[in-house]
Protein backbone atom coordinates (compact mmCIF):
# COMPACT_ATOMS: atom_id res chain seq x y z
CA UNK A 1 0.00 0.00 0.00
CA UNK A 2 0.98 3.79 -0.38
CA UNK A 3 3.76 4.64 1.98
CA UNK A 4 5.17 8.34 1.49
CA UNK A 5 7.97 8.20 3.71
CA UNK A 6 10.71 5.59 4.33
CA UNK A 7 10.58 3.34 7.42
CA UNK A 8 13.52 4.17 9.42
CA UNK A 9 15.74 1.61 8.74
CA UNK A 10 15.39 2.10 5.48
CA UNK A 11 16.45 5.97 5.35
CA UNK A 12 19.31 6.70 3.51
CA UNK A 13 22.59 7.75 5.40
CA UNK A 14 25.29 9.59 3.48
CA UNK A 15 27.87 7.34 3.56
CA UNK A 16 31.69 6.87 2.72
CA UNK A 17 33.47 8.65 0.05
CA UNK A 18 36.38 6.33 -1.20
CA UNK A 19 39.89 7.39 -2.10
CA UNK A 20 40.42 8.50 -6.00
CA UNK A 21 42.38 6.76 -7.69
CA UNK A 22 46.32 7.78 -8.14
CA UNK A 23 47.79 9.66 -10.78
CA UNK A 24 44.29 9.91 -12.58
CA UNK A 25 43.53 13.21 -14.28
CA UNK A 26 40.26 11.88 -16.23
CA UNK A 27 37.97 11.89 -12.81
CA UNK A 28 33.75 10.46 -12.76
CA UNK A 29 32.15 10.59 -9.64
CA UNK A 30 29.76 8.12 -8.79
CA UNK A 31 27.35 7.88 -5.99
CA UNK A 32 25.96 4.67 -5.52
CA UNK A 33 23.74 2.95 -2.50
CA UNK A 34 24.92 0.45 -0.54
CA UNK A 35 23.04 -1.96 1.94
CA UNK A 36 23.76 -4.83 3.34
CA UNK A 37 22.10 -7.55 5.33
CA UNK A 38 24.81 -8.72 7.35
CA UNK A 39 24.40 -5.61 9.55
CA UNK A 40 21.96 -3.38 11.22
CA UNK A 41 23.30 -0.43 9.43
CA UNK A 42 20.90 2.03 7.14
CA UNK A 43 21.31 2.14 3.22
CA UNK A 44 23.91 4.95 2.78
CA UNK A 45 25.45 5.98 -0.28
CA UNK A 46 28.94 5.57 -1.01
CA UNK A 47 31.06 7.75 -3.39
CA UNK A 48 33.86 6.79 -5.67
CA UNK A 49 35.65 7.77 -8.52
CA UNK A 50 36.27 6.49 -11.14
CA UNK A 51 39.58 6.48 -13.69
CA UNK A 52 37.75 7.17 -16.96
CA UNK A 53 41.32 7.20 -19.00
CA UNK A 54 41.46 3.47 -17.89
CA UNK A 55 37.37 2.29 -17.87
CA UNK A 56 34.96 1.69 -20.62
CA UNK A 57 32.33 4.46 -21.71
CA UNK A 58 29.10 2.82 -20.37
CA UNK A 59 28.05 2.54 -16.45
CA UNK A 60 28.22 -0.84 -15.95
CA UNK A 61 31.61 -0.79 -17.25
CA UNK A 62 32.37 2.09 -14.01
CA UNK A 63 30.54 -0.38 -11.62
CA UNK A 64 32.86 -3.46 -12.47
CA UNK A 65 35.70 -0.92 -12.50
CA UNK A 66 34.86 -0.21 -8.82
CA UNK A 67 34.31 -3.52 -7.70
CA UNK A 68 37.63 -4.72 -9.55
CA UNK A 69 39.68 -2.06 -8.48
CA UNK A 70 38.27 0.07 -5.41
CA UNK A 71 35.56 -1.97 -3.38
CA UNK A 72 35.08 -5.58 -4.19
CA UNK A 73 31.95 -5.67 -1.79
CA UNK A 74 29.72 -3.86 -4.40
CA UNK A 75 27.40 -6.06 -5.35
CA UNK A 76 25.46 -5.90 -8.14
CA UNK A 77 23.38 -8.37 -11.10
CA UNK A 78 25.03 -8.53 -14.04
CA UNK A 79 25.90 -11.10 -17.53
CA UNK A 80 25.60 -10.43 -21.06
CA UNK A 81 26.68 -6.66 -21.32
CA UNK A 82 24.90 -5.96 -24.42
CA UNK A 83 21.54 -5.40 -23.45
CA UNK A 84 20.14 -8.65 -23.70
CA UNK A 85 19.65 -10.20 -20.58
CA UNK A 86 17.96 -7.48 -18.28
CA UNK A 87 19.88 -8.32 -15.26
CA UNK A 88 21.70 -5.15 -14.59
CA UNK A 89 18.61 -3.21 -14.60
CA UNK A 90 19.20 -0.07 -11.82
CA UNK A 91 17.94 3.44 -11.36
CA UNK A 92 20.61 5.75 -12.93
CA UNK A 93 20.50 9.40 -12.99
CA UNK A 94 16.50 9.27 -11.69
CA UNK A 95 15.44 6.78 -14.53
CA UNK A 96 15.34 2.70 -14.51
CA UNK A 97 17.54 1.61 -17.34
CA UNK A 98 20.00 -0.78 -18.10
CA UNK A 99 23.96 0.17 -16.69
CA UNK A 100 25.35 -1.68 -19.65
CA UNK A 101 23.76 0.07 -22.73
CA UNK A 102 23.35 3.35 -20.52
CA UNK A 103 26.53 5.72 -21.71
CA UNK A 104 28.20 7.80 -18.57
CA UNK A 105 28.07 10.73 -21.11
CA UNK A 106 24.85 10.91 -21.13
CA UNK A 107 24.50 12.16 -17.66
CA UNK A 108 25.57 15.11 -16.24
CA UNK A 109 27.53 15.66 -12.91
CA UNK A 110 27.98 12.67 -10.35
CA UNK A 111 26.15 9.33 -11.26
CA UNK A 112 23.81 8.06 -9.21
CA UNK A 113 22.93 5.04 -9.10
CA UNK A 114 20.57 2.98 -7.04
CA UNK A 115 18.76 -0.58 -7.44
CA UNK A 116 15.24 -0.02 -9.47
CA UNK A 117 12.97 1.51 -7.23
CA UNK A 118 9.94 0.25 -4.43
CA UNK A 119 11.68 -3.50 -5.06
CA UNK A 120 13.27 -5.42 -1.71
CA UNK A 121 16.18 -5.32 -1.45
CA UNK A 122 18.85 -8.15 -1.63
CA UNK A 123 22.02 -6.31 -1.00
CA UNK A 124 23.39 -2.87 -2.59
CA UNK A 125 21.82 -3.01 -5.99
CA UNK A 126 20.58 -6.23 -6.29
CA UNK A 127 16.37 -6.07 -5.76
CA UNK A 128 14.44 -9.15 -4.81
CA UNK A 129 12.74 -9.71 -8.42
CA UNK A 130 10.64 -12.97 -6.85
CA UNK A 131 6.99 -11.28 -6.77
CA UNK A 132 7.79 -10.04 -10.39
CA UNK A 133 9.18 -13.49 -11.99
CA UNK A 134 6.10 -15.48 -10.17
CA UNK A 135 3.53 -12.29 -11.47
CA UNK A 136 5.17 -13.30 -15.09
CA UNK A 137 4.44 -17.29 -14.74
CA UNK A 138 0.56 -16.75 -13.64
CA UNK A 139 -0.34 -15.22 -17.04
CA UNK A 140 1.07 -18.64 -18.31
CA UNK A 141 3.63 -17.17 -21.14
CA UNK A 142 3.55 -20.33 -23.39
CA UNK A 143 1.68 -21.26 -26.30
CA UNK A 144 -1.80 -23.24 -25.52
CA UNK A 145 -3.44 -25.39 -28.16
CA UNK A 146 -6.51 -27.44 -28.34
CA UNK A 147 -6.52 -28.31 -31.90
CA UNK A 148 -4.27 -31.84 -33.06
CA UNK A 149 -0.68 -30.76 -32.72
CA UNK A 150 0.78 -30.62 -36.66
CA UNK A 151 3.36 -33.33 -37.82
CA UNK A 152 5.80 -30.22 -37.88
CA UNK A 153 5.90 -26.49 -36.42
CA UNK A 154 2.59 -24.38 -35.83
CA UNK A 155 2.70 -21.78 -39.02
CA UNK A 156 1.76 -18.26 -39.09
CA UNK A 157 0.93 -15.84 -41.29
CA UNK A 158 4.25 -12.78 -42.19
CA UNK A 159 1.04 -10.37 -41.42
CA UNK A 160 0.50 -12.52 -38.00
CA UNK A 161 3.92 -13.07 -37.12
CA UNK A 162 4.46 -9.09 -37.29
CA UNK A 163 1.85 -8.45 -34.95
CA UNK A 164 4.40 -9.85 -31.91
CA UNK A 165 7.28 -7.07 -33.36
CA UNK A 166 7.93 -4.63 -30.35
CA UNK A 167 6.30 -7.51 -28.18
CA UNK A 168 8.91 -10.29 -28.27
CA UNK A 169 11.91 -7.93 -27.72
CA UNK A 170 10.70 -7.69 -24.01
CA UNK A 171 13.50 -8.99 -21.79
CA UNK A 172 11.80 -8.44 -18.53
CA UNK A 173 14.98 -6.66 -17.01
CA UNK A 174 11.52 -5.19 -14.73
CA UNK A 175 12.35 -1.51 -16.13
CA UNK A 176 9.09 -0.66 -16.51
CA UNK A 177 7.20 -2.20 -13.79
CA UNK A 178 9.49 -0.55 -10.86
CA UNK A 179 9.12 2.94 -12.60
CA UNK A 180 5.40 2.41 -12.34
CA UNK A 181 3.45 4.38 -9.46
CA UNK A 182 0.60 1.93 -9.89
CA UNK A 183 3.06 -1.38 -9.18
CA UNK A 184 4.35 0.96 -6.62
CA UNK A 185 1.34 0.91 -4.85
CA UNK A 186 -0.45 -1.87 -5.47
CA UNK A 187 2.95 -4.54 -6.62
CA UNK A 188 1.17 -7.66 -4.77
CA UNK A 189 -2.01 -7.55 -6.83
CA UNK A 190 -1.55 -5.31 -10.44
CA UNK A 191 0.41 -7.37 -12.81
CA UNK A 192 2.59 -4.55 -14.03
CA UNK A 193 3.48 -3.28 -17.31
CA UNK A 194 6.06 -5.87 -18.36
CA UNK A 195 4.16 -8.78 -17.44
CA UNK A 196 0.80 -7.14 -18.89
CA UNK A 197 3.06 -6.75 -22.13
CA UNK A 198 3.92 -10.20 -22.32
CA UNK A 199 0.13 -11.49 -21.34
CA UNK A 200 -0.61 -9.18 -24.80
CA UNK A 201 2.46 -11.36 -26.57
CA UNK A 202 0.34 -14.55 -26.07
CA UNK A 203 -3.27 -13.04 -26.31
CA UNK A 204 -1.77 -11.49 -30.02
CA UNK A 205 -0.39 -14.62 -31.46
CA UNK A 206 -2.21 -16.05 -33.99
CA UNK A 207 -1.45 -19.83 -33.10
CA UNK A 208 -2.91 -19.35 -29.40
CA UNK A 209 -5.84 -20.81 -28.85
CA UNK A 210 -6.57 -19.79 -24.71
CA UNK A 211 -7.28 -16.07 -25.57
CA UNK A 212 -11.09 -16.20 -23.62
CA UNK A 213 -9.25 -17.72 -20.74
CA UNK A 214 -6.33 -15.58 -20.81
CA UNK A 215 -8.27 -12.71 -21.08
CA UNK A 216 -10.80 -14.61 -17.62
CA UNK A 217 -7.37 -14.29 -15.95
CA UNK A 218 -6.93 -10.34 -16.62
CA UNK A 219 -10.48 -9.68 -16.38
CA UNK A 220 -9.72 -7.68 -12.44
CA UNK A 221 -10.07 -4.72 -10.71
CA UNK A 222 -6.37 -4.94 -10.09
CA UNK A 223 -4.69 -7.44 -12.31
CA UNK A 224 -5.03 -5.40 -15.35
CA UNK A 225 -7.09 -2.19 -14.76
CA UNK A 226 -4.87 -0.90 -11.83
CA UNK A 227 -3.00 1.23 -15.54
CA UNK A 228 -4.68 4.54 -15.28
CA UNK A 229 -1.50 5.21 -18.44
CA UNK A 230 0.82 7.32 -15.97
CA UNK A 231 2.83 6.19 -19.41
CA UNK A 232 6.26 5.92 -16.86
CA UNK A 233 7.01 2.10 -18.86
CA UNK A 234 7.10 3.31 -22.05
CA UNK A 235 8.76 6.35 -21.26
CA UNK A 236 11.47 4.39 -19.07
CA UNK A 237 11.79 0.98 -21.25
CA UNK A 238 16.21 0.49 -22.46
CA UNK A 239 14.39 -1.60 -25.04
CA UNK A 240 11.76 1.34 -26.45
CA UNK A 241 8.85 -0.93 -26.43
CA UNK A 242 5.58 0.23 -25.56
CA UNK A 243 4.07 -1.74 -22.36
CA UNK A 244 1.11 1.45 -22.34
CA UNK A 245 -0.14 0.72 -25.57
CA UNK A 246 -0.12 -3.29 -25.12
CA UNK A 247 -2.22 -2.75 -22.01
CA UNK A 248 -4.56 -0.49 -23.80
CA UNK A 249 -4.67 -3.03 -26.46
CA UNK A 250 -5.56 -5.52 -23.56
CA UNK A 251 -8.77 -3.34 -22.39
CA UNK A 252 -9.86 -2.76 -26.00
CA UNK A 253 -9.83 -6.76 -26.20
CA UNK A 254 -11.59 -6.69 -23.02
CA UNK A 255 -14.49 -4.19 -24.72
CA UNK A 256 -14.88 -5.89 -28.16
CA UNK A 257 -15.44 -9.79 -26.71
CA UNK A 258 -18.80 -7.91 -24.81
CA UNK A 259 -20.12 -6.29 -27.86
CA UNK B 1 3.63 11.32 -14.84
CA UNK B 2 3.69 14.82 -14.05
CA UNK B 3 0.38 15.19 -16.07
CA UNK B 4 -0.85 11.95 -14.45
CA UNK B 5 -1.16 13.43 -11.19
CA UNK B 6 -1.82 16.71 -12.07
CA UNK B 7 -5.46 15.51 -13.44
CA UNK B 8 -5.42 13.28 -10.66
CA UNK B 9 -4.84 16.73 -8.06
CA UNK B 10 -6.49 18.60 -10.34
CA UNK B 11 -10.01 16.01 -10.10
CA UNK B 12 -9.91 16.18 -6.45
CA UNK B 13 -9.92 20.22 -6.29
CA UNK B 14 -13.08 19.72 -8.66
CA UNK B 15 -14.85 18.51 -5.81
CA UNK B 16 -14.31 21.75 -3.53
CA UNK B 17 -14.89 23.69 -7.04
CA UNK B 18 -18.05 22.43 -6.96
CA UNK B 19 -19.29 23.01 -3.91
CA UNK B 20 -18.34 26.49 -4.26
CA UNK B 21 -21.12 26.56 -7.41
CA UNK B 22 -23.13 24.76 -4.94
CA UNK B 23 -22.76 27.18 -2.64
CA UNK B 24 -23.51 30.13 -4.81
CA UNK B 25 -26.59 28.49 -5.87
CA UNK B 26 -27.96 27.70 -2.61
CA UNK B 27 -27.04 31.37 -1.37
CA UNK B 28 -29.28 32.63 -4.73
CA UNK B 29 -32.41 30.29 -3.66
CA UNK B 30 -31.44 31.60 0.27
CA UNK B 31 -32.33 35.47 0.34
CA UNK B 32 -31.12 38.26 -0.89
CA UNK B 33 -28.78 39.21 1.84
CA UNK B 34 -26.84 35.78 1.29
CA UNK B 35 -26.64 35.91 -2.02
CA UNK B 36 -25.42 39.55 -2.57
CA UNK B 37 -23.03 37.95 0.37
CA UNK B 38 -21.80 35.22 -1.48
CA UNK B 39 -21.30 36.88 -4.78
CA UNK B 40 -19.28 39.70 -2.94
CA UNK B 41 -16.72 37.13 -2.01
CA UNK B 42 -16.55 36.14 -5.24
CA UNK B 43 -16.22 39.69 -6.52
CA UNK B 44 -12.94 39.85 -4.39
CA UNK B 45 -9.35 39.66 -5.43
CA UNK B 46 -9.47 36.48 -3.27
CA UNK B 47 -12.43 35.11 -4.56
CA UNK B 48 -11.32 35.71 -8.03
CA UNK B 49 -8.25 34.09 -7.34
CA UNK B 50 -10.19 31.37 -6.40
CA UNK B 51 -12.69 31.43 -9.57
CA UNK B 52 -9.73 31.16 -11.57
CA UNK B 53 -8.20 28.57 -10.12
CA UNK B 54 -11.19 26.39 -10.53
CA UNK B 55 -11.37 27.61 -14.25
CA UNK B 56 -7.78 26.59 -14.45
CA UNK B 57 -8.62 22.76 -12.62
CA UNK B 58 -11.41 22.35 -14.69
CA UNK B 59 -9.50 23.09 -17.85
CA UNK B 60 -6.85 21.06 -17.28
CA UNK B 61 -9.23 17.96 -16.24
CA UNK B 62 -11.18 18.20 -19.00
CA UNK B 63 -8.60 18.28 -21.33
CA UNK B 64 -6.53 15.38 -19.55
CA UNK B 65 -10.18 13.59 -19.94
CA UNK B 66 -10.28 13.81 -23.54
CA UNK B 67 -6.62 12.75 -23.86
CA UNK B 68 -7.51 9.52 -21.63
CA UNK B 69 -10.34 9.18 -24.52
CA UNK B 70 -7.75 9.36 -27.43
CA UNK B 71 -5.86 6.96 -25.32
CA UNK B 72 -8.90 4.26 -24.68
CA UNK B 73 -8.84 4.16 -28.17
CA UNK B 74 -5.23 2.97 -28.69
CA UNK B 75 -4.03 5.92 -30.49
CA UNK B 76 -1.25 8.74 -29.42
CA UNK B 77 0.48 6.42 -26.84
CA UNK B 78 3.60 6.62 -28.57
CA UNK B 79 6.67 7.37 -26.00
CA UNK B 80 7.02 11.06 -27.97
CA UNK B 81 3.20 11.70 -29.14
CA UNK B 82 2.03 11.03 -25.16
CA UNK B 83 4.88 13.68 -24.13
CA UNK B 84 4.09 16.29 -26.82
CA UNK B 85 -0.07 15.48 -25.55
CA UNK B 86 1.33 16.32 -22.52
CA UNK B 87 2.39 19.34 -23.12
CA UNK B 88 -0.91 20.59 -25.37
CA UNK B 89 -2.97 19.56 -22.07
CA UNK B 90 -0.50 22.22 -20.42
CA UNK B 91 -0.69 24.69 -22.77
CA UNK B 92 -4.45 24.38 -23.58
CA UNK B 93 -5.83 24.63 -20.48
CA UNK B 94 -3.50 27.79 -19.86
CA UNK B 95 -5.26 29.31 -23.12
CA UNK B 96 -8.61 28.10 -22.82
CA UNK B 97 -9.12 29.00 -18.84
CA UNK B 98 -7.42 33.13 -20.05
CA UNK B 99 -9.60 32.89 -22.96
CA UNK B 100 -12.84 32.04 -20.52
CA UNK B 101 -11.96 35.30 -18.65
CA UNK B 102 -11.04 37.44 -21.20
CA UNK B 103 -14.73 36.50 -23.01
CA UNK B 104 -16.08 36.68 -19.68
CA UNK B 105 -14.67 40.04 -18.98
CA UNK B 106 -15.43 41.34 -21.98
CA UNK B 107 -19.28 39.81 -21.85
CA UNK B 108 -19.39 41.80 -18.42
CA UNK B 109 -18.29 45.26 -19.71
CA UNK B 110 -15.29 45.15 -17.26
CA UNK B 111 -12.94 44.39 -14.15
CA UNK B 112 -14.85 46.04 -11.57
Amino acid sequence: MVELTLPRNSQIRQGKTWPKPEGATNLREYRIYRWSPDDDENPRMDTYFVDMDDCGPMVLDALLWIKNKIDPTLTLRRSCREGICGSCAMNIDGANTLACTKGADEISGPVKVYPLPHMPVVKDLVPDLNNFYAQHASIEPWLQTVSPEPAKEWLQSHEDREKLDGLYECILCACCSTSCPSYWWNGDRYLGPAVLLQAYRWLIDSRDEAKGERLDNLEDPFRLYRCHTIMNCTQTCPKGLNPAKAIAEIKKMMVERRV
Amino acid sequence: MTTSILHRITGGALYVGTLLVALWLIAAATSKETFDYVNWFFGTLIGRLILFGYTWALMLHMLGGIRHFIWDTGAALEKHTASKLAWATLVGSVVLTVAVWVVGLIVRGGWA
